[in-house]
Formats: C-alpha cells, structure tokens, sequence
C-alpha cells in the first residue's frame, strides 16, 4: 500500500470508504494524493472500486466514511454542479438537442458568461481539439471520434482545474483510440490540468499517466509510475493485471539479502528476488516478464539457475516471436523474443533450457 | 464517370439493371401486401366502408326527391320570395306522391327528414297521410252515382289497360322502386294503355302507381281489386283539363260512355282545388315556408345537415346564422375542444412526475409502480367511470371527507359531478396511462449520464433538468398529448355518466343523435367535422412541433 502522499497535494482522498448496501465495501480504505498538474490513471477490473472512485470526486456519490479534499478543501458537502471539475463520459454524454457550439458554451452560460465571451471561448475550445468548423453539427452528425473530441472541448471550455474521465475512449475503434490517448496526454500537459482518467485497459493506462493507481478489490494495489509498475510490481495481482506474465508457484528455500532460492512445485530451484516474502517456506507465485526469459546460453550468467522446457508452440508476430513453453509443469509459459537477423527461431516439439537474470525474476505473494 | 452512368446497366440476363430491380421489389411488395391483406380486407370491409357510408348520409338528401318526385320537380319552377303559394300542379303532384307514400308508409319517414329542417313537418305529413282517403272519396262518391262502373275494380282495369305503355309501366315502377328502397320487380299483370295515358295522364299515373304496389306488395290481381280514392281524384284533376274532355268527346273505346257521362255531369263533381283540399286537411300546406322548405331541400345532395352542426341554416335568402336561442353545436365543439385541451394538460402535469419515478426508480420498484399504472387498464371502463361517480357525488365519498374534515360546510358541499369538472377529474384519470406510457418509454432512453454532464458542467438541478432532461423528453410529451387528446376529444363514456349537462362532449350529441333522434344526417355531419377537426390538429401539431418529435418508444 503506498500512500502515495506529496507535499503539494491537490486531490486527496483521506481514508474513503463507500457503500451502497450497508454489508459490503465497494471502496475500502482509501488513501490517495495527487499533485497539481499529474496525470493520474486509476485501472482495474470491472467492478474495481475505480468508478465509484471517480464518481466520489465528482460529488455523483457521496463516501459513506472518509474526506475528499481539493486544493485543500474538503468538498464532501459540496454538490457536483459547485466543485468546477470538468467531467469526459464513457459514452460523452453531449446533449443530442443541443448544436456542438450550444453543447460547448451550456458550461459557460450557467456561469453566466457573456455572449461575446463564451462565443470566443468556446471557439478556442473547438480550435483546440480541431473541430472547430463543426460548432453548427449536431452530435449524432459526428463519427464516434468527433463526439470525443467535442466532448473532451466541453470538459475543458470552462477551465476547469480538474478533469476526470471515465473510459472515455472505449468506444472507439483501436487506431482511432490510439490517436486520441496521444492527443488527450498531450492537451493535458500542454494546459497543465490535473486528470484523473479511469480505465480498464492496461495500455492504455501505461502509455498516457504519470502514474497509475491499481485497484482491486477495493483496494489501490499498487500506486507508481507506470515502468515501476511493470518492471516492479508490488504483489501478485498487479503482476498479473498489468502486461503479460509467467507464473511459476513454489516455495522459498533460501533467502539472501535481495535475492532468494525458490523450489517450485516440481522440484526445480530458481533464483528470484523477494518482494513481499519474507520466510523461508513461506508458498510464493514467481513472476517473469516474457521478454525478460533468455534460451541463449551465452546470455545468461554462468551460475544462473535454468530450467529445461518444451516448445509447444511458435508464433511467428512479425516484430517478435512468440513461443509457448512447457515449463515446470505450466503450458502457458510465454516467452516473447525480439525478431533480430541473428535470432533463433525455435521449433515444436524442440527440448530447450532457459533462464534469467535473478533481478527480472520477481517472488510475491501466493 | 458521369457519362458512362448515361449507358444502360444490364442485368446478368440482358435485361436492364432498373427493370429487373424493379421486378424484383414488385415480388417482394406483394409478397408484403399479401401478408397484410386479411387485416387490410376486414379493416376496409368492416371499418372504412360503412364508416364513409355513414359519412355520405352527412349529405345525402335523396329521400324528399325519391318520395315527392313530382313535387319537386314541379317546384323547381316556383319562385318562393314571391310569397305565393305554389299552383295546383304542385297540389295535385303532392297527392299523387302523398297516396303513393301513404301506402307505402314512408310519408312519416319524410315528415321526421323535413322537421329537422322545419319543426312541425313531421306531424303535418303523418295528419296528411290519414286524410288523402277523404279527399279521393270526394271524387269516388260523385264519380260512381253519375256511372255504377266506376264502382268495378275490372271496369276500371279493362278502361286503363292496354298494350303499348310498358315504358310507362316501367318509370313507374323505377320511382316506386326508389321510393321504398326495395326492388319492385315482378309481373304486374297491367300494362297501361297510351292512348289512355294521352287522354287521362293524372288518372294513368295513379291508376299505374295502384296497380304496381297491389301486385307487387300486395300480391293480389289487379283487376279484382278496387282503385285507390286517388285514383278518382286523378280523374277529377283531368275533367277540369280541356284537352282531356276533348280527347274524351272524340273516345270510343273501353269505358267511353262512363268517360263521357263523367264530362257531362262535370258540376256534380267536387268545383274545388286540391290546394284548397290540402288547406283543409291542414292549413300548414298553406304556409309558403313550408313550401319553401321543401324546395330548399328538394336536391339529392344537401348542406343542410353540415349547416345545422354549425349552427347555421339554410334560407331562401341563402345561408343564415340560426336563432341565438336554437345554437348548440358550435359551443359544444369549443367545449369538447377546451375540455380535451385542460384535460390533457392535467395528465402531462400529473403523468409527468410519475413518468421520471419509473424511469429512475430501481427495477423492483419501478415494476410495481408500473402495474399501478397500469391497474386502470385492466379494469372495465364503466366500472372505473362508475367508481368515480361514488367518489364525486354530493353524497360521496370525497365530499364526505370533506365534510367530515371541516374544510366544507354541509349545507354547501361541493358539486364534483354532472358538470364539466366532473368529466375533467374522470377523464384525467382514465386517460393517465396514455400520457404516463409513452413519457415513460421516452424517458428510459434518456441516459443518467446527461444530468450528470450537466451538473459536472456547473448547472444546478433544476438547470440540469429544464435545459438538459426537459427538451429530450418533449417527443414523449407530444406522443402522449397527441394520443390522450385525440382520444378526450372523441370520448363518450365518461362525459355520459359523470358529465351532466355542462359536462357533456359532442360525442355524446352524436349518439344522441343516431340513436335517439335518429338524425343520422346531422350525427354524420357533427362526426365529420370532428373529424376534420382533429385531422387540422394534427396537421397543425405537425407544423409547430413535427410529427418526427413524436416517439412511442425507443
């Protein structure tokens, strides 16, 4: 559990609890604080927390237990309408009777801006996501990826020093999503807003934040930078959650300083470094990277510990390989190897060893 | 590009592309036509065609030209703002077509026609009808003393009979025909003879007229039967033409000595008109508005029924307002039109809260609301209007409270039935779940997620609701005041039991019209303007709102 906490906190959650039935804790515990300006993605399964998370920023839910301050004010009593945070919708929620430049100057007329004012504002608005020839459309005129731009503009017109976004590019198509997670990173640091942007897909959370806050169960599992999350993943869920992962379960036989013997289940010894074990013969899931998995020999150290294994499959990916092993009794071990001219290619059926650095080789929690 | 479209596509089978598309579709239209054709040809059969049937009676007036046709033709010369009475010609056609009527007895089903338009016609044709005997006898009884053959049924066939008046035989039988609405064919047993008809044209008339409805209707021989009184009076009417007593001088055939002994002793006969015989029957016939009524309503096709549902009448001086103290139906429209409008009203007011709870309301709550929606649907229409009437009446139940309460003294308690608020509070209720239904289906299409948007942007609830939730909500508003007002604007139930005087519909009018008053005319006009009305609504809703903001559903 990190707390997470900075100094110059802008958004803080202080020890939030939620629940709608009265018997279960859809959020438990929790503790978050993020600085002006970051970009903070909050991912998990469905069901998560996250969402409630959000919607408990946004005064859409009030925390049965717990404080939410911004900017160091507790906005717990505050209705939605009078916190100032811009909001993006899972399904953009533009207003189907109103034009893309009346949905764009709404926030601006219940401020009770004037005309010449919310007109030049809301031209900004459009110029900056580039629709800016479409104020006059209706929003069931624009493809799927306009309608996110626009209401990405509307989130933003009113300067909001907030914004939170619910999955807000899940329905767009995978080429189009891409384009968008680049623009919206880049609008974001370019206007140094602070985003609380929820999501259930792994890359993108990795790609656009300054930091990612894993849920799960209620719980933030893990909150860090995304390469700290990937490379270091703090317990056998993140692991999992985020990127691909082999899984090898077993026990600790021997621990060293930062570094620990594991005996997996089929009697093979491994080297690995403990993360949150701490005696020996406690059980313990052994995470790798696929890309982290060496078979050339000359690679490894010499006193690495390997491990024999079987092809079963090759999976030729163009940028890389993709080679399913059998390995200590496990059919899904993965390895990926990048497609380099002096690369081996291997074969089905073909009986090889492999192994790893013990850095890469992480043993979590069973 | 654009010049290459200009050649013809073909098909695969040489065929240009556009024939064989079309082909295609015809199959696939018809195959879609015959899958509505049972619903279509019950629909037409028994909906649309007596329904435009009724509509047509709205001016249909062919009953005073199929049952006086030779008075109206006769009247078609006769100048009514002269204020003259007609000549006897129309006098004597009156008695021919009167005695033809009265034996048939559709006189009286032309009175009640005529005294929509005149009151007191009516009773002036039934009195009428009983006194035409007494007016042919005063012919018969002088007619038989000057010659006893006029007495024999068979005297009077030989004289009229002959062999060449079939064409004569037949325009009779076509008028009857008309008259009675039935087919009079079959054997007479009587042809009439021309020379006689040039002779005797009134006598033959009404001689032809008794001998169709004694073979036809009757069933009995002609010749063993004796003539109609009218018959004598015909022969009155043609001694006092010269041409005839001439024609009769120079006659030798059958019944020539009986003919001429009539001409010799002429001033034994009735010297009397039949305007005067009719004056003494019923001094009316000698009103010149009777006569002009008559006139006025002598063509097949009338305005009179549409004039009178609008409070209007028809006057030889041309179309008039009707007396302030005789107009009802223009107020009854504004009423009807008023009362739908509030009633309607209310249901949005009433039905749209209710609409937003079942929309937002969690599913199990939501579903038992919905069947207490939809309770009054499954409960007969009498039954509920009846339950009201307890609840609304002086005596009832509301007032009771009421009184009980002390919010009403019990001398004057309130008067909830019988008059428009009465329908208004019923109907209201009988009519929600059209309003709730379709605001609701409307409303579960409207995501949560815009109020949310809204009120993340900065607006407050009631912003939130009235800029963003109100206009998406409107199609289902328009759907449901469409659909309650057409229905209140037609309703009859309801404004029969709990509706009184004041609180009656025009519907009401119209079944008080087929039904009791039997003006089916006057009912199909009030239907058509109600329903032209309603059409103009609609069109007028289509103008200001579009009829593509109207949504059932989804």
């Amino acid at each position: 559990m990190t707390d997470g906490a900075t100094n110059d906190a802008f958004v803080e959650f202080e020890r939030v609890q939620k629940s709608y039935d009265g018997e279960t804790l859809v959020v438990k515990d929790l503790n978050l604080s993020m600085p002006k300006g970051e970009f903070l993605t909050m991912l998990g399964p469905s069901g998560s927390g996250k969402t409630t998370c959000l919607m408990m920023l946004a005064g859409f839910e009030t925390a049965t237990h717990g404080d939410i301050r911004l900017g160091g004010v507790s906005i717990n009593n505050i209705p939605p309408h009078k916190r100032g945070i811009g909001m993006v919708f899972q399904n953009y929620a533009l207003f189907p009777h109103m034009t893309i430049a009346e949905n764009l100057s709404f926030p601006l007329e219940v401020r009770k801006l004037g005309k010449a004012e919310r007109e030049e504002k809301v031209k900004r608005a459009l110029d900056m996501v580039e629709m800016g020839d479409f104020g006059g459309r209706r929003p069931a005129q624009l493809s799927g990826g306009q309608q996110q731009r626009v209401a990405l503009a509307r989130a933003l017109v009113f300067e909001p020093e907030l914004v939170l976004m619910d999955e807000p590019l899940g329905a767009l198509d995978k080429q189009l999503r891409e384009k968008m997670q680049f623009e919206i990173t880049y609008l974001a640091h370019q206007l140094g807003i602070t985003t609380v942007y929820v999501t259930h897909d792994q890359t993108e959370a990795l790609t656009m934040s300054d930091r990612v806050a894993v849920f799960d169960d209620g719980r933030i599992q893990q909150l860090a930078p995304p390469d700290q999350l990937y490379e270091t993943p703090e317990n056998s869920f993140v692991a999992q959650f985020i990127g691909e992962n082999n899984t090898l379960e077993g026990v600790i036989k021997e621990i060293r300083g930062n570094t620990c013997v594991v005996t997996l289940d089929g009697g093979e010894v491994i080297d690995a470094v403990p993360v949150n074990v701490s005696e020996v013969g406690e059980r313990t899931r052994v995470s790798i990277r696929p890309e982290r998995v060496e078979y050339n020999r000359d690679r490894l150290h010499e006193d690495a510990h390997t491990l024999k294994a079987e092809v079963l499959e090759f999976i030729y990916m163009g940028d890389i390989f993709r080679t399913r092993l059998r390995v200590a009794g496990n059919d899904d071990f993965i390895i990926k190897t990048r497609n380099a001219p002096d690369q081996v290619r291997l074969n089905r059926g073909q009986q090889i060893e492999i192994g790893w650095l013990a850095e890469d080789c992480r043993a979590l929690d069973a | 590009m654009s010049d290459t479209t200009q050649e013809l596509v073909l098909a695969a089978d040489g065929r240009p592309l556009k024939q064989s598309l079309r082909r295609a579709l015809l199959r696939q239209k018809l195959r879609a036509l015959m899958l509505i054709a049972p619903l279509l040809i019950f629909v037409v059969v028994t909906f649309i065609v007596p329904i435009f049937s009724m509509l047509f009676r709205s001016v249909e007036n062919e009953i005073v030209p199929d049952t006086l046709p030779g008075v109206t033709q006769a009247l078609a010369d006769w100048d009514s703002s002269t204020g003259e009475l007609p000549n006897d010609d129309v006098f004597r056609h009156l008695y021919i077509d009167m005695f033809k009527a009265s034996e048939a007895k559709t006189h009286t089903r032309l009175g009640s026609r005529l005294n929509y338009e005149m009151t007191g016609l009516s009773s002036l044709f039934r009195t009428t009808g009983r006194g035409l005997d007494d007016i042919g006898e005063e012919w018969q009884d002088p007619l038989e003393d000057i010659d006893p053959n006029f007495k024999d049924g068979a005297f009077w066939y030989e004289m009229m009979s002959g062999t060449d008046g079939e064409d004569l035989l037949e325009e009779r039988r076509d008028l009857f025909a008309t008259m009675v609405g039935e087919s009079m064919d079959g054997d007479v047993g009587f042809i009439p003879s021309m020379q006689i008809a040039e002779m005797l044209p009134w006598t033959t008339r009404a001689y032809t007229d008794f001998a169709i409805w004694t073979a036809i209707d009757d069933e009995d021989v002609v010749a063993e039967e004796d003539p109609w009184e009218s018959v004598y009076g015909a022969l009155g009417m043609d001694l006092t033409n010269p041409d005839s007593v001439a024609a009769i001088q120079s006659y030798s055939g059958f019944g020539a000595d009986a003919l001429k002994a009539a001409v010799a002793n002429v001033d034994q006969l009735p010297q009397t008109t039949f305007r005067a015989e009719f004056g003494k029957e019923n001094e009316d016939w000698l009103s010149p508005e009777v006569w002009s009524t008559i006139q006025l309503y002598s063509s097949r096709m009338t305005p009179g029924y549409f004039l009178n549902a609008v409070d209007m009448q028809l006057t030889p001086d041309g179309i008039a307002e009707k007396p302030e103290n005789q107009q009802i139906y223009k107020q009854l429209f504004m009423r009807t039109l008023v009362m739908a409008l509030i009633i309607t009203a209310s249901c949005v007011v009433l039905g749209y809260p209710v609409a937003w709870l079942l929309a937002n309301l969690p599913m199990r709550t939501a579903s038992l609301l919905m069947i207490l929606v939809l309770l009054p649907f499954w409960t007969s229409l009498l039954v509920r209007t009846s339950a009201w009437k307890v609840l609304l009446q002086q005596q009832g139940v509301i007032n009771e409270i009421l009184v009980w309460l002390g919010f009403v003294n019990d001398a004057d308690r309130l008067i909830l039935m019988n008059n428009a608020t009465g329908t208004i509070i019923a109907m209201t209720h009988i009519l929600l779940p059209f309003m709730i239904l379709p605001l609701y289906s409307v409303m579960k299409t409207i995501q949560p997620s815009y109020l949310r948007a809204a009120k993340s942007l900065g607006a407050t609830n009631w912003t939130a609701f009235w800029r963003v939730y109100f206009p998406q909500s409107v199609p289902g508003i328009g759907a449901g005041s469409i659909l309650v007002f057409i229905l209140a604007i037609g309703y009859y139930i309801t404004p029969e039991i709990v509706g009184g005087t004041s609180g009656v519909f025009i519907s009401n009018r119209i079944a008080y019209h087929i039904s009791s008053s039997l003006n089916w005319g006057l009912a199909a006009a009030l239907g058509s303007i109600l329903l032209v009305v309603v059409l103009g609504l609609y069109w007028c809703y289509d103008r200001i709102v579009g009829i593509d903001n109207v949504k059932l559903g989804g």
